[in-house]
């Protein structure tokens, strides 16, 4: 568990950029800090490995002070991740990933094979070890950053804007892929974004900073769309979050209709429908499918595609409003 | 030319010896105080301007005067290759101390700093990170020096210190041409041939410069 104590940094020159922050960060989880820009993330993510160190106030890893331990020890503990990935130019894709097992005392040898299953993890054949970073695209660049994060198996990683840079398309892609990875390694991870999407999506815990440095709001993201603790995380969260929170929501328990007036092939199945839903969808899914289907429905199937219901405009918007009372 | 090639090759190979070592003496001692130096002003960069201002007046110094100068303040005898070794020393630290500085400061901060955040101590990342990179800036300053102290070398022989630049003035003494040619040309071959051996070894450590 990483927590903050009450903790302050003002920069030399007099900019406050953390205002008394207080804060638990769960072991295992995603612990997502957002906000906009110039809100203090950035600061205070590298408070945790001593990049940065408080001006007062305490940063305790597992009721450890950060501030009473080894700067350059401590940070071979801490996997770090960057908007550019920050890759060394002049070392192979291999070598960059073994740089903190070398670091640890590893020999090169060792550190270079245990790289190549890290590559592997996160999506990237052998092929890429002997490049340059120079010769990979941003995703590419950014897979690479992660296995090198993880190489030391730290317990805790750091990661500042990790998926900014790259296209909505790789992002997605990279998203899932993180997702993935998290649920079976399990590391209790920081992460700064400020795309509210993002943090929503990828969080376990979303901390709403802002300007000047305060907490606004810490929750799950499910309390945070549906619960807002004031305009300011309202409006951060944008006008849509009604919409959002239906993510969190399963569709199991929405009562559907008998089939009927649906074209249907020999096995049961819908046919030339653009999309249908399962019990495991969420709201959000049925939402969007009752919307944008010709017909103004959306229809459920079985786990063997056959359809079994159909939900109306009318059927959601009784659903949803009986759920409010 | 090949005549008297055949006849004087002891007194030509004799003044290549020389040649070569008194313009790459001084490049091995040049870069050895160029480290630190161009580190420093890095590292304080309040240093950086001082520093670069300073190296550009001494690079200013016209060699002869240089070599001339010297033995004054250094209380060597006017004929000693000491001076040669020295002037070149101070161009060399010119040049390079620059070249190491801007070479460093050419290091992206953001993987600096990622460096940092894996747990490089300052030394280590110096000399893992950041003088890697800085490489291929720092070895183009190394083949400016390594080319301009060959040519200046020849500066010394006007003195009456050793060097092909001594079969020049043979030559002039003598009213006769063949020892100039020789001279020149070898000095040209032996810039390009030391200029040709920087750019293999430059090609063989940093061979990420060409990937793209
Ligand atoms: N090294 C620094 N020196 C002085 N001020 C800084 C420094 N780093 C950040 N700041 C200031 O502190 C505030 C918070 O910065 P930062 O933590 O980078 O915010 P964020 O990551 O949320 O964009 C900003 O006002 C920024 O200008
Ligand atoms: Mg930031």
């Amino acid at each position: 568990m990483i927590t903050f104590e009450d903790v302050v940094k003002v920069y030399p020159g007099g900019a406050t950029a953390v205002d008394h922050l207080s804060l638990e960060l769960p072991t295992g989880k995603i612990t997502v800090l957002v906000g906009p820009s110039g809100c203090g993330k950035t600061t205070s993510l590298r408070m945790i490995n001593r990049m940065v160190d408080p001006t007062s106030g305490r940063i305790l890893i597992d009721g450890r002070d950060v501030t009473q331990q080894d700067a350059a020890q401590l940070r071979r503990g801490i996997g770090y991740v960057i908007q550019h990935a920050g890759l060394f130019p002049h070392r192979t894709v291999l070598d960059n990933v073994a740089t903190v097992p070398v670091l640890l005392g590893k020999t090169r040898r060792e550190a270079r094979t245990a790289a190549l299953g890290l590559l592997e993890r996160v999506g990237l054949t052998a092929d890429f070890a002997k490049r340059y970073p120079a010769q990979l695209g941003g995703g590419q660049q950014q897979r690479v950053g992660v296995a090198r994060a993880l190489a030391a198996d730290p317990p805790i990683m750091l990661m500042d804007e990790p998926f900014s840079a790259v296209d909505p398309v790789v992002r997605a892609q990279l998203h899932a892929e993180f997702l993935r990875l998290q649920q079976d390694l399990g590391k209790t991870i920081a992460m700064v974004t400020h795309d509210i999407d993002e943090a929503i999506k990828l969080g376990d815990h979303v901390a709403v900073l802002r300007t000047g440095g305060r907490l606004a709001q810490f929750a799950t993201p499910r309390e945070l769309l549906a619960a807002p603790a004031d305009d300011f995380v309202a409006s951060f969260v944008g006008r849509d979050r009604g919409l959002r929170s239906l993510s969190f929501d399963s569709a199991a328990e929405l009562p559907v209709r008998p089939v009927d007036g649906i074209e249907l092939d020999d096995a049961g199945r819908p046919v030339g429908l653009p999309g249908v839903f399962t019990k495991d969808d969420s709201l959000r899914v049925v939402t969007d499918l009752v919307i944008s289907s010709p017909g103004g429905v959306a229809v459920r199937v079985g786990p063997d595609g056959a359809a079994d219901g159909l939900v109306s405009h009318h059927d959601l918007a009784d659903y949803l409003a009986s759920r409010r009372s | 030319m090949i005549q008297y090639l055949t006849n004087n090759h002891e007194i030509v190979w004799q003044a290549l010896q020389e040649h070569l070592y008194l313009a790459l003496l001084p490049i091995l001692f040049g870069f050895a105080i160029s480290l630190p130096l161009g580190y420093l002003a890095v590292r304080f960069s309040w240093l950086y301007h001082p520093l670069i201002n300073t190296f550009g007046v001494l690079y200013s110094i016209p060699s002869l005067a240089l070599f001339v100068f010297l033995p004054v303040i250094l209380g060597t005898k006017v004929l000693s290759p000491v001076n040669v070794v020295v002037a070149l020393t101070v161009y060399t630290v010119a040049l390079l101390a620059r070249t190491v500085a801007d070479g460093l400061r050419s290091v992206d901060p953001v993987v600096v700093q990622a460096a940092t955040a894996m747990g490089y101590r300052r030394t280590r990342r110096l000399i893992d990170v950041e003088l890697p990179i800085a490489l291929p800036v720092v070895l183009a300053g190394l083949r400016v020096a390594t080319v301009s102290n060959i040519s200046l070398v020849s500066v010394g022989s006007l003195i009456g210190i050793g060097g092909l630049g001594q079969l020049f003035t043979r030559g002039f003494q003598l009213f006769y041409l063949e020892p100039i040619l020789v001279g020149i040309i070898l000095s040209v071959v032996l810039a390009a041939i030391a200029d040709l051996i920087i750019v293999l070894v430059q090609r063989a450590v940093t061979p990420w410069t060409r990937a793209a």
